[in-house]
């Protein structure tokens, strides 16, 4: 509902990117050499800064390094100017303003430090807590809570606040809003950013405030619950304890806890992450900034599933007796029995498949295992069409515009995919772009709720030739645009047709593709799908069922795609990974690994950015690093693999794709259009496009880990109750 | 003696004890959350009358294309006109015709005071209590209207006709005291008029709106007392040069 004109934009935006948009929009406007805005001087505390016209004063403060406190302003929410936190004294200006809203004007001397604004300071202070409870001891946020450290910074060392004695605080009711967030609204402070961002940036506007002056609360009104894929993302903008995580409630205080910098892994987006832990528990993760990726975002399920990690874990190696059960042995008998099983095999007939969660680094070991003893077979999960140049040129299976720069597409065609439970970090992107940048979105696909508006072309798999043979009007839209985007779900390349749908529609992106722009993109839904690809794994199990094999070795792979029935009777199945799912249930050999908390590894998202996860906690038990695991089997198989640490393993890594050490690196790719030279068959069966995740429903469980989360029940078990309530 | 006191007085004041006055904080007694009832459920179907319709029509037209949520207010007044009050399902007809989440409408509809969330008699009686009017006696046309009905303040009588409020300054303070019943003042009142507006009321008569004590709308009682004399002709007091 949100259509915020480009001015308006201008003046949400960090000044860095007021920068961009303001050169690119003078660019595009007169298509003349871009001329950037006159820039204004102005003064802050002092010290001269020249700054673009629009520039708010909090914006030109924080240029010259002087933070003002604030609560209700945020740099990627409208802003609201409701909290007062932010007044400082501009000379000559008869009273403070507020310098989240104001747009300075030349020659103002702002000072962020005179007695006026330290006062007003703390007259606002004052204000807001005279109706928010002293409860800090008890309260969730105490610690990291931005009204305690900015009461202690900027507030009065005494209270005037005798009502206490006649009237009291303003108390208000708790809303229940779902399993993940706590509320106590009495904290809450009116700042308002829960309810923008629900309504800005998840696209859900059931949040709003009611009743006004001193009656009026944050809240959804009628008895609703407040759910999303990215509801988790209030608690941190919460500047109060109002909003709090409710898995987490009563457990640890922030100084308690050892926060570890990691990688979400369950989605394809390669979400930045904290880790937080005591006492080798995971307790909580938080978003990392990464504007390049997440921003400061982060979905649920990569926040809340962490209780899964404490479940269904694998804690010993296991062998399947005669009788049919799987019985916890030492880590000597297993190795040896699956060694005499890789040596009893005739060669070739040894096969690996990696699962949604295996890094780069056990794919690795594993395949330069399997290559050692004479098996070329090692696949994904995750199928990709291999007709043509298939997996072997990079720009056929990634999100070639990548991620960021998504936001500057003017028109997107999503094809068999659902980016908001799929990719919920991407599709905020989308959802910004059509609030700001009036992106033009449609669908061919199942007809879902993307939190935005979209052009829904129909389900037909036909539609994608109509689309590329120009005959469809939205073609024609793609054609214009500036910067169009064709987003390929990677459920779509799984299809008999997949080849077709591939090469269709890339030779159709390559038209339309502007120099430094390629307009292809394939949006994955694992977070190993690229490094598998990356390293050569064939996608799809295809190959690795055909060739009978004696021994398979799987990675994680719980999606339930290989079962007993698809493999030879006499086949020796032998389960790497951390959770006793569906692949460790068929399993003859179970060798515990360890969750990508417990490990350093590499993993790389859908836009091909190579990043690393870092050891937040000791696998549990007897699990050990996946890697290590294959290079101990090595020596029992009598074929030890040419590393013993990580980083030795790295350099081998590096020998294979470079790119893949390079932390944090985009690698841009080419070879686009030799892609569509290679490609051959471009037919397309008529059949209905769907994906699996329609609803919220299923975005809650889709990986081991979120499987074995009670968390993650608890939200299925609410969307349910919810459908069932009248609001 | 009192000089001693006096003193001891301003000693304490220069000591550093504040005087500080408090007086209770007045909250609303209305409630800003939904809570289904029989009355007012999302399951109550709402939808306007075919002539309210066309006024819909009539109110969309005034606002530009993309600023139709400006509607929003005149709409929900639409709607409770049309239903006496406000219940959820109107609110959520009102969304659905402007097309915006629910949400916002329920922001605005408990904004505003003059929304009636909660059912509401036929007849609205808002007496003023604000200082003019209770300084001229409101309390006595409030304790009338109270006696006469047997209900309260916030209350709706049984058959669903009368609802008595307690409001602030309606603006009428030349003809205090004062009450609003719907969209009429009734105003200059005794206990004697209130009583006898409602009697009209209660046996369905349109009671008289405006000023109770004969006067014409807020003019002198009596006769005036300024301005009597005839009015002076043009070229009054300039100087005869000119």
């Amino acid at each position: 509902m949100f259509r915020v004109p480009l001015a308006k934009a201008i003046s949400l935006g960090s000044p860095k990117r007021v920068a961009n948009i303001a050169v690119r929009a003078s660019a595009s406007a007169a298509s003349t050499p871009a001329k950037a805005p006159e820039r204004i001087e102005v003064f802050v505390d002092d010290i001269p800064v020249q700054v673009l016209p629009g520039t708010t004063v909090l914006q030109a403060a924080a240029m010259v390094g002087v933070e003002i406190p604030r609560f209700c302003y945020h740099e990627r929410l409208a802003v609201a100017g409701n909290c007062r936190m932010c007044l400082v004294e501009v000379e000559k200006s008869p009273k403070p303003v507020a310098a989240c809203a104001m747009p300075v004007m030349k020659g103002w001397r702002i000072k962020t430090n005179s007695d006026l604004t330290k006062k007003a300071r703390e007259g606002v202070m004052e204000f807001l807590l005279m109706n928010h409870p002293l409860d800090c001891p008890i309260c969730d946020q105490g610690g990291e809570c931005d009204l305690q450290d900015q009461a202690m910074a900027f507030g009065s060392d005494r209270s005037r606040f005798t009502d206490i004695n006649f009237t009291g605080k303003r108390a208000v009711e708790d809303k229940d809003i779902g399993p993940l967030v706590k509320t106590i609204m009495t904290r809450c402070i009116h700042c308002t950013r829960c309810i923008r961002f629900a309504s800005e940036i998840a696209g859900v506007d059931d949040l709003g405030t009611t009743g006004r002056g001193n009656d009026m609360q944050v809240g959804t009104y009628v008895e609703k619950l407040f759910l999303t894929e990215l509801s988790g993302n209030v608690i941190d903008l919460c500047p109060v304890g109002a909003l709090t995580n409710k898995p987490y409630s009563f457990v640890a205080r922030p100084w308690e806890i050892r926060k570890i910098d990691s990688i979400d892994v369950m989605d394809a987006i390669g979400s930045n992450i904290i880790v937080s832990t005591r006492t080798g528990e995971v307790l909580r993760i938080l978003p990392r900034e990464n504007e390049e990726v997440n921003e400061e975002w982060l979905a649920d399920k990569g926040r809340f599933a962490c209780d899964g990690l404490k479940r269904q874990r694998l804690i010993a190696p296991m062998l399947r007796t005669p009788s049919g059960e799987l019985q916890a042995v030492e880590w000597e008998s297993t190795l040896i029995a699956v060694a005499k099983a890789v040596r009893k095999a005739p060669k070739g007939s040894v096969v690996a498949i990696a699962g949604s969660m295996a890094d780069v680094e056990a794919m690795v070991a594993t395949k330069d295992l399997l290559n050692r003893i004479g098996s070329e077979i090692v696949c994904t999960e995750q199928s990709l069409p291999t007709q043509g140049s298939g997996s072997d040129l990079r720009s056929n299976y990634l999100l070639n515009s990548s991620i960021q720069a998504l936001e500057e597409a003017d028109v997107v065609l999503l094809v068999g995919t659902n980016p908001r439970y799929e990719a919920p970090l991407l599709n905020t992107r989308l959802r910004k772009s059509y609030v700001h940048n009036e992106l033009e979105l449609a669908l061919i696909g199942p007809k879902v709720d993307l939190s935005y508006k979209y052009q829904h072309l129909g389900d037909g798999a036909e539609l994608i030739n109509q689309i590329s043979t120009g005959t469809h009007p939205f073609a024609q839209k793609l054609k214009n645009a500036k910067k169009p985007a064709i987003i390929l779900g990677s459920e779509m390349l799984a299809r008999p047709d997949g080849a077709g749908i591939l090469a269709t529609l890339q030779s159709f992106a390559n038209k339309i593709s502007k120099p430094e722009w390629n307009a292809f993109n394939v949006l994955h839904q694992n977070a190993s799908q690229v490094g598998a690809l990356d390293v050569g794994y064939r996608p799809g199990v295809e190959t690795a069922l055909k060739a009978q094999p004696k021994v398979v070795f799987l990675l994680g792979a719980d999606a339930g795609i290989v079962t007993r029935e698809k493999l030879p009777k006499d086949c020796f199945v032998v389960y790497i990974g951390h959770h006793g799912d569906a692949g460790a249930t068929i399993a003859d050999a179970v060798l515990p690994g360890a969750a990508y908390t417990e490990k350093q590894a590499t993993y790389v998202n859908t836009e091909g950015r190579s990043q690393q996860t870092l050891c937040a906690v000791n696998p549990p038990g007897l699990a050990r690093e996946d890697w290590k695991i294959i290079r101990a089997l090595s020596e029992v198989v009598g074929e030890p693999l040419p590393y013993d640490t990580l980083d030795e393993l790295r350099e081998r890594v590096e020998d294979i794709a470079p790119h893949l050490v390079q932390h944090g690196k985009l690698e841009t790719n080419s070879f686009a259009t030799l892609a569509e030279q290679l490609a051959k068959d471009k037919k397309i069966d008529n059949s209905k496009i769907t994906v699996r995740q329609q609803t919220l429903k299923d975005y809650f469980m889709t990986d081991p880990i979120s499987r074995a989360s009670p968390t993650m029940a608890k939200c299925i078990a609410a969307v349910k109750k919810q459908e069932a309530k009248a609001h | 003696m009192i000089a001693n006191r006096a003193a001891a007085g301003l000693r304490v004041l220069k000591d550093g004890i504040r005087c500080i006055s408090t007086s209770g904080v007045k909250r609303s007694d209305n409630l800003f959350v939904h809570r289904d009832t029989p009355e007012d459920n999302p399951d109550i179907p709402f939808e306007f009358t075919p002539e309210n319709k066309k006024r819909v029509e009539a109110i969309l037209s005034i606002y530009p294309e993309g600023h139709k949520r400006g509607a929003m207010i005149p709409l929900l007044d639409l709607a409770q006109r049309q239903y006496g009050w406000l219940p959820i399902s109107a609110m959520h007809k009102v969304a659905e015709i402007l097309d915006l989440p629910n949400m916002r409408v329920y922001e605005v509809a408990t904004f505003y005071t003059m929304f009636m969330r909660k059912p509401t008699g036929t007849y609205h009686i808002q007496v003023c209590t604000t200082t003019p009017c209770w300084l001229r006696g409101s309390d006595e046309v409030l304790n009338t209207c109270k006696k006469q009905l047997g209900i309260g303040v916030g209350e709706t009588t049984k058959d669903r006709k009368f609802t008595i409020s307690e409001v602030e300054c309606l603006g009428a303070c030349v003809n205090a005291p004062m009450m609003a019943i719907n969209d009429d003042y009734y105003e200059d009142l005794t206990a004697k008029d209130t009583e006898n507006i409602i009697q009209q009321l209660k046996d369905g008569k349109v009671p008289k709106p405006g000023p109770y004590n004969g006067r014409f709308t807020s003019e002198p009682k009596g006769n005036p007392t300024s301005l009597t004399e005839e009015p002076k002709g043009p070229g009054f007091g300039i100087q005869p040069g000119l």
